[in-house]
């Protein structure tokens, strides 16, 4: 985190409105992307703990079993719940993914949110409009899968 | 091939996706460009995984850099939000037409307009002067103008938006082919800002950066409930990407404007040929 330390960098900025909103949405953005890395990499390091023929140097596993098209993992909540109640490392990779996926939603809720207390009627109506269309994505998606 | 272990899977694919993030949060296209062709050819995984891998690295990608771009003002926030209701409309609408359309013709069509948009791209590379006036109502309106600190030329640069009904086009364009082809809707985002609206390029790719996230997330629920999702391929590419596009953010402030622009083009005219490819053997 170098970068902030630079001298000289910013210009005095009031703290208007709209610097408000980008102070939400940088920390909504980056709390979202630590928080699915770590669980990520929690997943991972499961998986390849339950899994010791996946490691290079008990076996010849190859990673085809694992990307072909006939492969199975958790693609809906109830596969997720099971897959997660027996502790599985992709279940919880599944999770970390859809933290990441989920953040850019909560970084449109946030700013919402944000709009309303900038009393900015314009941009609160805009920002609902995405986060009405990204829910109905969501509701919609569900069905067709 | 069987020498290859999910462990050299995971690792050397992390490694490929760092690469795809700093590319990726550069030019402001999430790194689906890197990340599929280096499953589908080099690892030979399944197009519709590889599809699944994309849309998880565009939104690594988005979140990772533009918590940077927005702290450091390199996006205009307003005109992203803006924008965001053309291109989540279009990546919803694409979800629904994406066994009705031909996705070969598609793909031929799409590239000759990113063939086009990376000539236009080339012709203006060396133009640097932004609007200082704008009669566009909209921009005014909900005053998407914006200014940003440029690093590279050490002062703050404030510019005008314009064309934006044309820009609100091209991004309902952008959100149905990335939801149709499973490709980077930022290929048409960054034209879009840059060439129609006026904004700096620099902008363009931070604020487009911003958006790809949202876009990709729109139609992420409809390849999670296909199960085009896979936890093994998705995991380092999420991990890698994001590593990747912390380094690209702090890059981007630091080169000029024209840099970005030939950067831009090289990599259209990739993912150009690439589109032709598909688009022309299937």
């Amino acid at each position: 985190m170098s970068a902030e330390a630079m001298p000289g960098k910013r210009l005095p900025q009031e703290d208007t409105g709209v610097h408000r909103v980008e102070g939400a949405i940088s920390v909504v953005l980056r709390v979202g992307v630590l928080l699915s890395v770590g669980v990520i990499a929690v997943g991972l390091g499961l998986m390849f703990a339950h899994h010791p023929g996946y490691g290079s140097f008990t076996g010849h596993f190859s990673y085809h079993r694992l990307t072909s098209p006939s492969t199975t993992f958790p693609h809906t909540l109830t596969q997720l719940g099971s897959s997660l109640s027996k502790g599985n490392g992709r279940g919880i990779v599944v999770v970390g993914v859809l933290l990441l996926i989920a953040t850019p939603v909560v970084r449109v809720a946030v700013s919402v949110l944000a709009f309303v207390l900038e009393r900015d009627p314009a941009m609160t109506a805009v920002t609902l409009v995405v986060l009405g269309v990204l829910v109905l994505s969501f509701v919609l998606g569900g069905q067709l899968g | 091939m069987g020498a290859v272990t999910p462990l050299d899977l995971v690792l050397s694919l992390a490694a490929v996706s760092v690469l795809a993030g700093v590319l990726g949060s550069l030019v402001g296209l999430g790194g689906g460009v890197v990340v599929v062709p280096v499953l589908t050819l080099l690892y030979h995984v399944d197009i519709r995984l590889a599809i699944g891998a994309s849309i998880v690295s565009v939104i690594a990608t988005s979140s990772g850099a533009a918590a940077a771009y927005v702290r450091d003002r390199m996006c205009n926030l307003r005109a992203g939000m803006f924008l965001e209701i053309a291109t989540t409309i279009g990546a919803l609408s694409g979800a629904f037409l994406t066994t009705l359309l031909p996705a070969r013709a598609l793909f031929v069509v799409f590239a000759v307009v990113l063939g086009y948009s990376a000539f236009a791209t080339f012709r203006k590379r060396h133009a640097a002067a932004v609007l200082t006036t704008s009669n566009d109502r909209i921009a005014n309106a909900l005053q998407l103008h914006g200014s940003y600190y440029d690093l590279a030329e050490g002062r703050e640069i404030a510019y005008k938006v314009v064309g934006t009904k044309l820009g609100l086009s091209v991004m309902y364009v952008a959100g149905l082919v990335s939801a149709l082809l499973g490709i980077g809707s930022g290929a048409l985002k960054v034209p879009a800002m840059d060439l129609a609206m006026h904004l700096p390029m620099k902008v363009s790719t931070a604020t487009s950066n911003f958006m790809i996230g949202v876009t990709a997330a729109a139609s992420a629920g409809v390849y999670f409930a296909r199960g085009q999702i896979d936890p093994v391929i998705a995991a380092p590419v999420a991990v890698g990407v994001l590593c990747g596009s912390l380094v690209g953010s702090r890059v981007l402030g630091r080169i000029t404007s024209s840099t970005v622009r030939w950067v831009f083009v090289v990599v259209l005219t990739v993912i150009c040929v690439e589109m032709l490819q598909r688009g022309i053997t299937g």
